[in-house]
């Protein structure tokens, strides 16, 4: 079969690979019908996460059709059945997955030595998604094998819904609207929030639906900037106006109730001193993560106000203003997306035509010419938002 | 070399490599320039010049930084070229009959002309290859609303949502959080 194979940074190749066969009981194949590149798998295309080995497959966002399922996952799959996978593999059963924190099952990550060791306590196996995460292979790929298969699974009725209309119940839209719910959005409050990739797209419209006063977005792109106002925010061009004076002029000096950092590890932060500071260090080594979000969230959030990250951080974070935080009282919630605990209530929402998520959807391409679409996304090129495969 | 062309480029990917390679070049000869400086002029039979030595080495660390850090690598990489010029106007200075070592000089002006070349060719690729940053939108995305209705008439649709227990504020912090109104607040918070 053919998939999107990471070869060493800035290198993914569509590979000829051999087909994945059912490895454990609880495992099922899927044909994948659509899959597509999620800004977290630049962090991986960049090179700035380690445990990616050569030849592992990409992709942790993809949906299509069972076409085999192991014995123990029979009584809740069965071959023809449409299901979005979501990108973290869940076991069901665990403490954490007893309590819905899906994103750290302590049993699917089949390198738990591994990650113990880097984040003290493993965290739930990925698919697509470094070592550190299980090293399953990914769903940017013609056949996926689901491990779990029985819980891993978001199954779609075939009632007139297109793949682009709820693909995205395995990623982005979830992890938009958990960042949203972070917050507990009261209808008095601001939002603000840094970026305005597909996450900040999809945060910026589950804040309105969750009923925000005001959803302020952040970002330096001019198209990502026209499509978070006709989501309905208030924008700020980070390059053309300081963020922290427009915040405070938009909220009577007070700052933001609310903060959203849906930026993460790889700050584009133009040419502020703590930017620059990120840059020099990381360029030589001396730092994982260019955390400029972090820093300007804690300084502008209102005090007792809320922080919430659903960017992804990969290592050690410098020069974070933890005394303003601290002083300021504000809470901080963060962690990878508990996927299915928000996905039956978001597929209804979806099938009631509350919300349409495809509207993020700009670059569609084949497999083959997946590896050049990571470039145009990484460089934001062509105005490129989110990019969705057909193998 | 394509005919219409001076200098042969390359691709973004390698340039931006090379660029890479580059500034890890600039970092790691102005990390001995500063700190062995007697061992290089020595080298070269140009004692006495240790000082500008270091300074140079400086610039090479400060240009490499530039180089690694920036977004942009082709202004740095011009400036490495700059630096090219200044190596090579100093070493000539060593190239005169009474220096012993001047055959080393010699190495040492080959060496510089050969990563002059490469400086030159990174460059000229980088500038090349430099797509002009959109700066105003090139696609309208005006009607990439994602809701049924104006987002004004959605603002709130979704408030049938309960936050989960374990994502709300905890209770003895919600007045403070939340704005609760002060009369259900506790009295030995007034």
């Amino acid at each position: 079969m053919k998939a999107l194979c990471w070869h060493s940074a800035k290198d993914i190749r569509c590979d000829e690979i051999p087909d994945p066969r059912i490895e454990h009981p609880r495992d099922a194949i899927i044909k994948v019908t659509s899959c597509a590149i999620c800004g977290s798998d630049l962090h991986l295309y960049d090179g700035y996460m380690p445990g990616m080995e050569n030849g592992d497959v990409m992709g942790h966002e993809f949906m299509g059709e069972v076409v085999e399922v192991g014995p123990d996952s029979r009584h809740a799959l069965k071959v023809g059945d449409r299901v979005v996978v979501p990108f973290t593999i869940i076991c069901g059963e665990c403490d954490q997955c007893q309590r819905g924190n899906f994103s750290v099952c302590e049993r699917s990550n089949r390198n738990k030595e591994v990650a113990d060791k880097m984040f003290g306590h493993a965290t739930a196996g990925l698919f697509g998604y470094t070592h550190l995460t299980g090293g399953y292979a990914g769903g940017q790929a013609e056949y996926v094998r689901v491990p779990y298969a029985d819980k891993t699974h978001i199954k779609i009725p075939r009632n007139g819904l297109s793949d682009e209309q709820v693909l995205f119940l395995g990623d982005i839209f979830p992890t938009g609207w958990q960042a949203a719910v972070q917050c507990e959005i009261e209808p008095t409050e601001t939002v603000a929030i840094w970026g305005c990739g597909p996450v900040g797209q999809m945060a910026i419209r589950s804040a309105i639906l969750l009923g925000a006063k005001k959803v302020i977005a952040i970002d330096n792109v001019p198209e990502r900037l026209e499509m978070a106002r006709a989501g309905g925010a208030i924008t700020i061009n980070f390059e053309e106006e300081s963020v922290v004076e427009r915040l405070n002029d938009l909220t009577d000096s007070k700052g933001p109730e609310k903060c959203i950092d849906a930026v993460g590890m790889e700050a584009h932060a133009g040419s502020s001193l703590d930017a620059v500071y990120d840059k020099v260090k990381q360029s030589v080594m001396l730092q994982t993560d260019r955390p400029h979000v972090i820093r300007e969230m804690m300084y502008v959030c209102r005090p007792a106000g809320t922080l919430s990250i659903p960017g992804v951080y990969g290592g050690i974070l410098d020069k974070i203003p933890f005394g303003a935080a601290m002083n300021k009282g504000l809470t901080i919630r963060m962690g990878q997306t508990h996927v299915n605990r928000w996905t039956d209530d978001l597929l209804r929402r979806i099938e009631e035509g509350q919300i349409d998520p495809s509207f993020v959807v700009t670059h569609r391409v084949s497999l083959e010419d997946g590896p050049g679409m990571y470039k145009t996304f990484r460089d934001k090129e062509d105005g490129c938002v989110k990019v969705v495969l057909r193998p | 070399m394509s005919n219409n062309r001076t200098v042969d480029t390359l691709s973004s990917e390698n340039a931006h490599s090379l660029a890479r390679g580059l500034g890890w070049f600039s970092i790691g000869l102005g990390l001995a320039e500063v700190l062995a400086p007697r061992a290089l002029t020595r080298g070269l039979g140009m004692q006495g010049s240790e000082q500008l030595l270091q300074a140079y080495g400086l610039r090479e660390i400060a240009t490499g930084i530039g180089i690694l850090s920036s977004e942009q690598a082709a202004p740095w990489i011009w400036g490495r070229l700059a630096g090219d010029a200044l190596d090579i106007a100093t070493l000539s200075t060593g190239l005169k009959e009474d220096n012993p070592k001047r055959e080393n000089v010699g190495i040492a002006l080959a060496a510089v002309a050969g990563v002059t070349a490469l400086d030159l060719v990174c460059g000229v690729s980088l500038a090349r290859n430099t797509s002009p940053y959109p700066h105003r939108p090139a696609i309208d995305y005006r009607s990439r609303v994602g809701f049924p209705k104006p987002p004004e008439q959605m603002r709130g649709a979704a408030r049938d949502f309960e936050i989960p227990p374990d994502m709300r504020t905890p209770e003895a912090l919600r007045p403070f959080a939340i704005g609760r109104p002060p009369h259900v607040m506790p009295a030995t918070t007034r």
